[in-house]
């Protein structure tokens, strides 16, 4: 379904991804783990293609999508929807209409201009919405939504681009522990119930664990893990964040108990990342 | 997921009907602004061309007949034109020089204004208003009107003009400035008060590194501007290229040559500053790092 061969990025004399293969045969929850700085949103930026890649191909259901260009190109972003750690909606436009977004590679520039929106999309728009459970903040401001809220409402605009692959750069990172597990929990639902392929970037181990069924663990660029959950050990956690005996599960947990009493471990750990 | 969101409980189609309400209503203002937008223009147009000496429509095909004439003219003396650059250099340098002067000295008043003018940063909170209405006084008044008025005080020269372009430099920037000022991060500022800096410290420190590299493009932005001000300038007795092209633009003259080496020196000078400010600004950006 998904073939990444030998997909490298270089900015000038540093390589943020190295040779990275992946092979997705059907759709999957992966989960893409790793350091600040390991490749894994130069990874996920080239398949949407936000970021161009140096070499290698992206092949989609026989289709290289690497090399596309102009509107092909931006159909292809339509297809393969992305969610960023910091929201990027639009602050001052209203839930819907940043729902709506998602439809815009169909849209002309003119419609737009208008927001002519057809309303069988703006009922799916909050149908959308509904189903996130954030249907009754449809009218307010992006901008006036906490953080969990303005996630969810990313993840329905990727829902209303109906993709086939929706990619997760750090989805949770800016979020508290109670709105990062409702926000895993919508992801995974989305996987199970519609049946579309999600791969995330995730900072810490035990989401990855915990929702996904593949993981990928990549340092320095390298694809230096990729396996079950189950085959994630400690040892090989250790690898792939680069850590000495030292390293504890808990410095990279977003559970609630765990969190609380290992708070200043969890800070270190960041730190030491950046 | 549901307990945290069972709170509202409003049906779907509630939200729906309500929504769609709000989409009419502004689909309804945007219809009615538009027509409004395009009856305006359209009846504006046509009262602007009914007061027109000639009318629109039987002049607008001539609009090029001047720069035809000009083109054509230079190219059969185009053997004068490297003469007439050398000729018109020292006019242009006395143009440059009007404008270089008046926008180092309005930049430098701008920025007072500014800092005097913005909320947060302003050493008398309460005297903001009547800086804002200072800076607004010197944008108002158009720059020849004070150079006719310094130019039939002191005579013509290069100084009346100086000064007009200056007053109204330091008016524009005091305004564009405090704009900028308006976006400063406050926390380098309270970091710097807590450590007992005074007003000028706080200002030195903490708010001019965030907003330099603006501050210059804008103040290159004006360099341009104001080199196209005191060309404008030297047609009303003030010196410099203007006087020159006014005197060559002229028709039926025959200096259409001398007019042409004009226009290529002015364009070549705006190329040059755009050039060197936009490399000024990259290095500016690049050192102060974001």
């Amino acid at each position: 379904m998904l073939r990444i061969e030998t997909l490298t990025k270089r900015f000038g004399a540093n390589v943020a991804v190295d040779k990275a293969s992946i092979e997705v045969p059907e759709p999957r929850m992966i989960g893409i783990i790793g350091r600040s700085g390991a490749g894994k949103s130069t990874l996920l930026r080239m398949i949407n293609r936000l970021t161009d890649p140096t070499e290698g191909r992206i092949v989609f259901e026989g289709r290289e999508v690497s090399s596309l260009t102009g509107a092909a190109k931006r159909a292809w972003q339509s297809e393969c929807a992305m969610i960023f750690q910091q929201f990027n909606l639009v602050p001052r436009l209203d839930v819907v209409s940043n729902v709506l977004h998602g439809t815009l590679n169909r849209r002309s520039t003119l419609a737009t201009l208008f927001s002519l929106y057809p309303t069988s999309d703006i009922h799916r728009a909050i149908d959308i919405l509904d189903r996130l459970g954030i249907a009754e903040h449809a009218p307010k401001r992006a901008e006036a939504l906490s953080g969990g809220q303005q996630q969810r409402v990313a993840i329905a605009r990727a829902l209303m681009q109906d993709p086939k692959i929706i990619l997760a750069d750090e989805p949770i990172a800016s979020l508290d522990p109670m709105n990062a597990q409702v926000v895993m929990q919508d992801l995974r639902r989305i996987h199970e119930e519609d049946g579309r392929m999600v791969i995330a970037n995730l900072h810490t181990l035990d989401t990855a664990r915990r929702y996904c069924d593949r993981v990928i663990g990549m340092r320095d660029g390298r694809i230096v893990f990729d396996g079950t959950p189950e085959q994630l050990t400690t040892g090989a956690a250790r690898d792939i964040y680069g850590a000495g005996a030292e390293f504890s599960e808990a410095a990279t947990s977003t559970e609630i108990d765990t969190l609380e009493r290992s708070m200043d471990g969890a800070g270190v750990v960041r730190l030491a990342n950046v | 997921m549901a307990d945290l969101t069972a709170a509202s409980g409003t049906p779907v189609q509630d939200i729906r009907d309500s929504y769609l309400a709000m989409v009419q209503r502004r689909r309804l203002y945007n219809g009615v602004l538009l027509a409004v937008f395009v009856v305006l223009m359209v009846s504006g147009f046509y009262v602007a061309d009914a007061r027109n000496a000639g009318g629109f429509w039987d002049g607008w095909h001539q609009i090029l007949d001047f720069p035809a004439g000009v083109v054509s003219e230079a190219w059969e003396k185009r053997a004068n034109l490297p003469a007439l650059l050398v000729h018109y250099l020292p006019s242009l340098l006395e143009t440059f020089n009007i404008a270089a002067v008046s926008t180092l000295i309005g930049c430098i008043a701008g920025l007072f204004l500014s800092l005097a003018a913005t909320r947060g940063l302003a050493k008398w909170p309460l005297l903001i208003p009547v800086f804002r209405r200072l800076s607004d006084v010197l944008r108002a008044i158009p720059e020849i009107v004070i150079a006719l008025v310094l130019i039939f005080m002191m005579g013509g020269g290069p100084v009346p003009a100086m000064i007009a372009i200056a007053i109204h430099t330091a008016g524009a920037m005091g305004k564009l400035y405090s704009e900028v000022n308006e976006n400063v991060d406050l926390k380098p500022l309270e970091g710097l008060s807590s450590v007992g800096a005074n007003w000028s410290q706080r200002m030195l420190l903490a708010v001019i590194p965030q907003v330099a590299p603006n501050y210059l493009s804008y103040a290159l932005l004006r360099l341009e501007i104001n080199i196209r001000a005191s060309a404008i300038l030297g047609f009303v007795g003030a010196g410099g290229i203007g006087y020159e092209l006014r005197n060559s633009m002229s028709w039926g003259q025959g200096k259409f040559d001398e007019a042409a080496a004009i226009f290529i020196l002015l364009f070549a000078t705006i190329v040059l500053v755009d050039q060197v400010s936009s490399h000024f600004r990259n290095r500016l950006i690049g050192t102060g790092g974001h």
